[in-house]
């Protein structure tokens, strides 16, 4: 039996423990907001948080979890605010398409800002370049980041006035 | 192999705005009491089968297409509600069900084939010149750019009209008041005379009883209040917090899952299946022989897969295993020679005398251009969930032809067609390989042989190796030019022809055209790929077209402006990408600029490419869009459109290649079929003209004028010409992927 804390709640699960997070996560745990796109960790579709590192599900294996906080794209909105302001910048962007690769990019970006409240283009690449997208939203999403940026440091500066 | 064609599900246009007059696909009251209880409840008024009207006045189209990120449900539901003048905000959206009570799909196999009559109960839904649109509409096809041309165009425009009209008939009977004293708006009826005003609800049921003029007056484009603006897509919000349901994400209780793999071999089959080595792993269930695939059914999918990569299993290759890349293609050439020299090649266009014309030129110009076999690789791998209970097959799945999908579970199960649904889900990327059913039946198969529902997955390896491919191709030209520099003969060869057949036409003013394919068959099945033969015959002629130009001395775009004299809708759009992307400023050092221009799907696009080209490593650094669909029903669905397909073009530009070695696919990942991401992805300007043409489609046209307005952009800043897609296998400044691969 292994232990895991996905979005703050905890979920004994009986499973091989080189099982990869992804299939815990998605057949186990039943959230589906994370997705299989290659399982080699070619293209981002799987990312989730662990200690808040985005990291590709599809390659790790739930025992590199066990004890570690795991975040996925049901857990990043923020508990009585809603929706993450990234969430949010994607809905005003009108980001996503297809949608299927969206959690996974939207949770490489939440990396991105929370270590880099300002990232220039070159920061975005770096981050994002790992998440693949067959629709080709690719400018909106790097959009969507800077309307982001510019929300989250504005909230900052809400709650900080003298900061 | 047998062919495809889309032609059958390609209509004619409907002028956007001014007053449409022909009659549709309105249904009598007693069809569309048959679907009440599929898509209503007690209290709804159903109008036609497309819309309906609940007692909170909430308004909600129903919308025959699959959404796959092309925002379909958004802008037909805006189409309907506009003609309606209901509230924009009380609107709602249905996928309509797979049911046979919106369509039959055996009926459709008829018309593609030309044989079929109309059943008499299709025959109200019919009038003549609709025949086609009707298919696409009742047979829930979404693909061909058709959805906003045919579905928008006929069924929801002239469903919403047709229904404000009963409204204000019956609101006129219950006020005893002329109609004509009536105006409606955001889903309210006012008689200002009276001062009296009430819901669209609160006469829904009466108006439910009056028969619907079939051929209402729809609005002119600048009456219209919802299109041509670009409210939030619907389908967005449960897109950013990982709540929208995909095929992949269909959960059922006690259901077990499925991992597949097929004979790797085109045509093969399964000859041995050892299960020794996986009886004993935990989990596993079940290993399924399905002949030309082997299945592993256990309690999670990653016990499936591992069983299954342990499974010894051996496979025959139908005698296909000795074609290699090269030899198709040389294949190719070869019947290209042998027809050629037999004169019995197909004829797409002949005007003039282009043999004539070629000897008595100037100048003769010769190219020959090849393309590779490219893969859908939409993010979502293939998947299907299928539970067969009670002498029935339910499917969940993602599918841009749903009904089609129920009649292949159909026929493969030996059940009749009442008993097979499909609940369609979102599609994690459609391209056009979702109108395949294969894993819908290969789903079907493994739960007919197991009493509890199935979550079939494939890997991405598999779904690389195991798609419908857009073909392989070889075009070879030959043009002519004055001494001026004009073209005076454009003879164009190619093989294999699919689908729509004018690909291969261009809009030039040319005297004498030969335009002839063909045929050279190959094992590697064939697939709808976005834009379809466009997405190839483009980069052809658009990069020949740029050959002549440069032969002639003279600037590429001014070069075709003179060729499009006689076509002012093309020479918009041309000038247009033009202008905005500053087309003769001067550009940086290792900098090109190309251009290209092509009709697709009654859309006509312009793209302008600036690329950067530093040691061989290829950058993309703009692409300035000009778009003409005759009207733009939701311009920022229409400029993410163009995003969308410039990207998926591009991708496949600078990298798609599938070749086959041994007669298999031999890529399988996104390791070795790269994908376009963030760090190289351009810019993309989008401008908009709405001509009032008849309307075209978006989701595809914006695809194949990128390949060669970036080899052409190529050509200008290296003076190296790419006549042979993927951009990456050429030496522009750097050793060969292939050798760099192999190092």
């Amino acid at each position: 039996m292994i232990t895991l804390s996905i979005n703050g709640e905890t979920h004994a699960i009986d499973v091989d423990p080189t099982t990869p997070l992804l299939w815990v996560i998605r057949d186990f745990v039943g959230l589906t907001g994370t997705k299989f796109g290659c399982g080699i960790a070619q293209c981002g579709a799987c990312t989730v948080h662990l200690n808040g590192a985005p990291i590709r599900s599809c390659v790790t294996p739930v025992q590199a979890a066990i004890d570690q906080e795991v975040t996925t794209i049901e857990g990043i909105g923020q508990s009585g605010h809603g929706l993450h302001p990234l969430q949010q910048a994607w809905i005003d962007e009108q980001v996503p398409q297809c949608g299927y690769c969206q959690s996974g990019q939207i949770m490489s970006a939440v990396a991105l800002l929370e270590n880099n409240p300002a990232p220039t283009d070159d920061d975005i690449d770096l981050a994002m370049a790992g998440n693949v997208c067959r629709c080709g939203t690719y400018p909106r999403i790097r959009s969507g980041i800077k309307r982001a940026a510019l929300a989250i440091n504005a909230l900052h500066e809400e709650a900080e006035p003298d900061g | 192999m047998g062919k495809w064609s889309r032609r059958a599900f390609i209509t004619t246009g409907v002028a956007a705005g001014g007053v449409v007059v022909f009659g549709v696909a309105i249904r009598r009251g007693d069809r569309a009491a048959k679907v009440f209880d599929l898509v209503a409840e007690p209290g709804d008024s159903l109008f036609d089968v497309w819309l309906k009207i609940s007692p909170d006045n909430t308004v909600t189209a129903i919308i025959p297409h699959a959404e796959m990120g092309q925002g379909v449900h958004t802008t037909l539901a805006m189409m309907l509600a506009d003609e309606l003048d209901a509230d924009w905000s009380k609107v709602q959206v249905l996928e309509a069900p797979g049911d046979k009570e919106y369509a039959n799909y055996a009926l459709a196999r008829g018309f593609a084939a030309g044989d079929a009559d109309f059943p008499g109960w299709l025959i109200d839904t019919v009038d003549g010149f609709f025949f086609r649109a009707t298919q696409v509409m009742g047979l829930q096809i979404t693909g061909g750019s058709t959805s906003v041309r045919t579905t928008g165009q006929l069924a929801m425009r002239v469903t919403g009209a047709a229904t404000r009209n009963a409204l204000l008939q019956a609101a006129a009977d219950e006020w005893q008041v002329p109609v004509s004293e009536l105006s409606a708006r955001d889903s309210m009826i006012y008689h200002d005379a009276s001062n009296r005003s009430a819901t669209y609800a609160s006469f829904a049921v009466a108006a439910a009883e009056i028969s619907l003029p079939s051929k209402p007056i729809l609005k002119d484009s600048d009456e219209f209040r919802i299109m041509g603006t670009s409210p939030p897509r619907d389908d967005i919000p449960a897109k950013v917090d990982g709540s929208a349901m995909f095929g992949i994400d269909t959960t059922l209780p006690g259901m077990k899952y499925v991992a597949v793999k097929a004979a790797p071999v085109f045509g093969g089959s399964v000859s041995s299946v050892d299960v020794s080595s996986v009886q004993d792993m935990a989990g596993v269930r079940k290993v399924i022989n399905l002949d030309d695939a082997v299945a592993v059914v256990a309690d999670g999918y990653w016990q499936a897969q591992q069983a299954l990569d342990r499974l010894q299993v051996e496979f025959d290759d139908a005698g296909n295993s000795h074609w290699e890349q090269s030899d198709i293609f040389q294949q190719f050439a070869d019947d290209l020679d042998n027809s050629a020299a037999a004169g019995d090649e197909e004829t797409d266009v002949a005007v003039g005398d282009v043999f004539a014309a070629l000897a008595d030129a100037d100048q003769l110009i010769e190219a020959e251009y090849r393309v590779p076999f490219l893969a859908h690789a939409p993010m979502e791998p293939m998947n299907c969930t299928a539970w067969v209970h009670d002498g029935e097959c339910e499917v969940w799945t993602g599918s841009q032809n749903p009904l089609g999908f129920a009649k292949d579970v159909s026929d493969v199960l030996e059940f009749n067609l009442e008993n097979v649904t499909v609940h369609n889900q979102y599609l994690g990327g459609g391209f056009g390989r979702r109108a395949f059913p294969d894993y819908a039946v290969q789903a079907a198969r493994v739960a007919a042989q197991v009493p509890y529902p199935v979550k079939l997955v494939w890997s991405r390896e598999e779904d690389t190796r195991h798609d419908h491919y857009r073909q392989a191709s070889i075009s070879r030209f030959r043009g002519g030019l004055d001494a001026d520099g004009n073209a005076v003969a454009w003879q164009n060869h190619y093989v294999n022809k699919y689908d729509p057949e004018e690909a291969p036409h261009i809009p030039y003013a040319i005297d004498n055209q030969r335009i002839v394919y063909s045929e050279s068959s190959t094992h590697v099945p064939w697939g709808f790929w976005r834009s379809v033969d466009h997405s190839l015959h483009a980069f052809f002629t658009e990069s020949f077209v740029d050959e002549l130009a440069v032969a002639a001395g003279r600037d590429p775009y001014e070069y075709r402006r003179e060729l499009l004299a006689h076509e002012p809708r093309y020479l918009a759009v041309l000038d247009l990408a033009a202008k905005k992307a500053g087309w003769g400023d001067p550009l940086p050092e290792n900098t090109g600029r190309g251009i290209s221009i092509h009709r697709s799907f009654g859309t006509i696009v312009a793209e302008v490419v600036d690329v950067e080209v530093v040691d061989g490593d290829v950058n993309v650094q703009r692409v300035v869009c000009a778009v003409d669909a005759g009207f733009a029903v939701h311009p920022d669905g229409m400029a993410a459109q163009m995003e969308s397909g410039i990207a998926y073009g591009m991708t496949a530009a600078l990298y798609g290649e599938i070749s086959i070695r041994h007669g298999a696919v031999a890529q399988s990942n996104f390791h070795d079929y790269p994908m376009l991401r963030i760090d190289k992805a351009p810019a993309v300007e989008t401008h908009i003209i709405n001509s009032g043409e008849a309307l075209g489609g978006a989701g595809e046209p914006g695809t194949p004028p990128i390949a060669p307005a970036l080899t052409n952009a190529i050509y200008d800043a290296t003076g190296i010409r790419i006549r042979e897609l993927p951009v990456r296998q050429h030496d522009l400044g750097k050793p060969d992927y292939r050798e760099t691969d192999v190092a």
